[in-house]
């Protein structure tokens, strides 16, 4: 498999806050990546750097073997992205259709009017997330859950060859958690997109997830598979807490 | 009055369109710094014997260049660092007032604006500024809703919504200066604000809250112009008021606020 993202001695900061400290990672093609630590450990910033959102102070990155800083847009294209939810103003005269299409208006380009095969990429993405039936309502009137899955169906219509889910699950009740997961792990094995998951919590990583990375204070403590990250101490050492506290 | 009625219908609808986006980002304070820009620009015109509208423009499209890296700065709340441009454009604006020598009627008339006296120019520049804006609206209509929606979600999606922003914030800079000696530059603020303040209470649909709000523009406009030219009180005056009532009607009749309670 190919090398789809590379970071060498990346570092990235705002001002004086160092988020990410002379990381280096590679990232294979079709891979799920797990990123998980505790808050303030640069996971989003992570996911940020590697869409371009985030400020490369020094450091190299490369996704699709292109060098970030110089093929910004073209990257971004290829990227699904969902950021961690927030809050909406129910007011918002935006509906779910038109979320799901702004992941085909980047796509496009500037000033470039959607073709059939756009509008069958955002009906599929509704479908595969299950949102057809309320394609037409307000932004602002779904539940967290709702508005969660309207994110993956927007990142799922852009047809990336790359997906990055932020927290997807946090702010969710169990169920719609347990929701969100599964269509992860079927994104994942129906696209065969390469994915990078950040989360607080490992339980919340999908089977699929084979490999985790654990970051704490901007720098990669740990990189390995799914159960050789369960460790206890490594966790409880993450975390900074008892490896009892992990337990409940 | 047929020059007149034909400003009101054009800015209406130019400051009711672009309206919508400051509305939607949640930046009024842009159109405050704006359209003081433009009024500061228009007298320091007049101060140096320059045609006021050229200053208006070019002091909007410094603020402009000020206002854009403003509101991206984190570490600075935008609507302290805009709200510090507008004193600023109001303290040159009464600075250069202070300094003007012999009747400030001209000045004043910028203030307040004169939409009985609007000439053929100005008329001509209006209406080629709202064929513009209309034009641009219409070819990037997706992109803007983008941005609209999410700027961070937009720029995510490869879409150049930097440029889509400064293209709102310049061609907001044009509409103002356009409307600056038909609506005055103390006034324009209310009537980008309150329109389209209004269509967002009562539509879900971004395309018809653009149409309403330019539709609001335009009677606030007209019932305006109507009432002073009758009654022979200040165009502009009564424009805002007007506008302020529409904003008030919907706000009461907002189907929206059922909604907002449930939430």
């Amino acid at each position: 498999m190919n090398t789809i993202i590379e970071f060498s001695n990346v570092t990235v900061s705002y001002r004086e806050n160092v988020a990410l400290h002379n990381v280096s990672l590679k990232v294979k093609e079709g891979a799920f990546l797990g990123v998980i630590g505790p808050n303030g450990s640069g996971k989003t910033t992570l996911l940020t750097t590697v869409n371009g959102l985030g400020k490369v102070r020094s450091g190299r990155v490369k996704v699709f073997g292109l060098e970030l800083k110089s093929h910004q847009h073209y990257i971004r294209k290829n990227i699904g992205y969902v950021p961690q939810s927030s809050n909406i103003d129910p007011r918002l005269p935006i509906t779910v259709y038109e979320v799901v299409k702004i992941g085909r208006v980047g796509k496009r380009g500037m000033g470039r009017r959607l073709n059939h095969s756009d509008y069958d990429a955002i009906d599929t993405a509704l479908a595969v997330v299950g949102i057809t039936n309320f394609k037409g309502r307000p932004i602002g009137h779904l539940s967290s859950g709702e508005k969660q899955k309207v994110a993956i169906a927007r990142a799922i219509a852009q047809q990336p060859k790359i997906m990055l889910f932020d927290e997807p699950t946090s702010n969710l009740d169990p169920g719609a958690q347990q929701d969100i997961i599964m269509l992860m792990n079927s994104i994942y094995r129906e696209t065969g997109s390469t994915i990078i998951l950040v989360t607080h919590i490992l339980q919340h990583l999908p089977e699929s997830c084979k490999e985790v990375i654990c970051l704490k204070q901007g720098e990669v403590i740990h990189a390995g598979t799914y159960n050789e990250t369960l460790d206890s101490k490594l966790l409880a050492s993450l975390y900074e807490c008892s490896p009892e506290a992990l337990g409940s | 009055m047929q020059r007149a009625l034909c400003a009101s219908f054009l800015g209406g609808i130019s400051c009711g369109v672009i309206g919508v986006w400051i509305i939607m980002m949640r930046i009024p304070f842009v159109g405050v710094a704006m359209s003081h820009a433009a009024f500061a620009g228009a007298i320091c015109g007049l101060l140096f014997s320059v045609n006021p509208l050229v200053t208006a423009f070019l002091f909007c499209v410094a603020s402009s260049a000020l206002i854009g890296p403003l509101t991206e700065r984190a570490d600075i709340d935008p609507t302290v660092s805009l709200g510090i441009i507008f004193s600023l454009m109001l303290g040159l604006a009464f600075l250069g007032m202070g300094l003007m020598e012999g009747p400030k009627t001209e000045a004043l008339n910028l203030m307040w604006g004169s939409i009985l006296t609007v000439s053929r120019s100005d008329l001509i520049l209006l209406a080629v500024t709202t064929g513009l804006l209309l034009l641009l609206l219409t070819l990037f209509f997706k992109e803007v809703q983008a941005v609209l929606f999410n700027r961070e979600v937009a720029r995510a999606a490869g879409i150049q919504e930097r440029a889509i922003f400064y293209g709102l914030l310049f061609t907001s800079g044009i509409v103002v200066t356009t409307n600056l000696t038909s609506i005055g530059g103390l006034l324009i603020f209310s009537l980008i604000v309150n329109p389209p303040a209004a269509a967002y209470q009562i539509t879900y649909n971004l395309p018809l809250m653009f149409f309403l709000s330019a539709a609001f523009g335009v009677l606030s406009c007209f019932i305006g112009l109507v009432f002073s030219y009758i009654c022979n009180v200040p165009s502009g005056a009564v424009i805002i008021i007007v506008s302020s009532l529409v904003f008030i009607a919907c706000l009461l009749l907002s189907p929206k606020r059922r909604v907002m309670k449930a939430h």
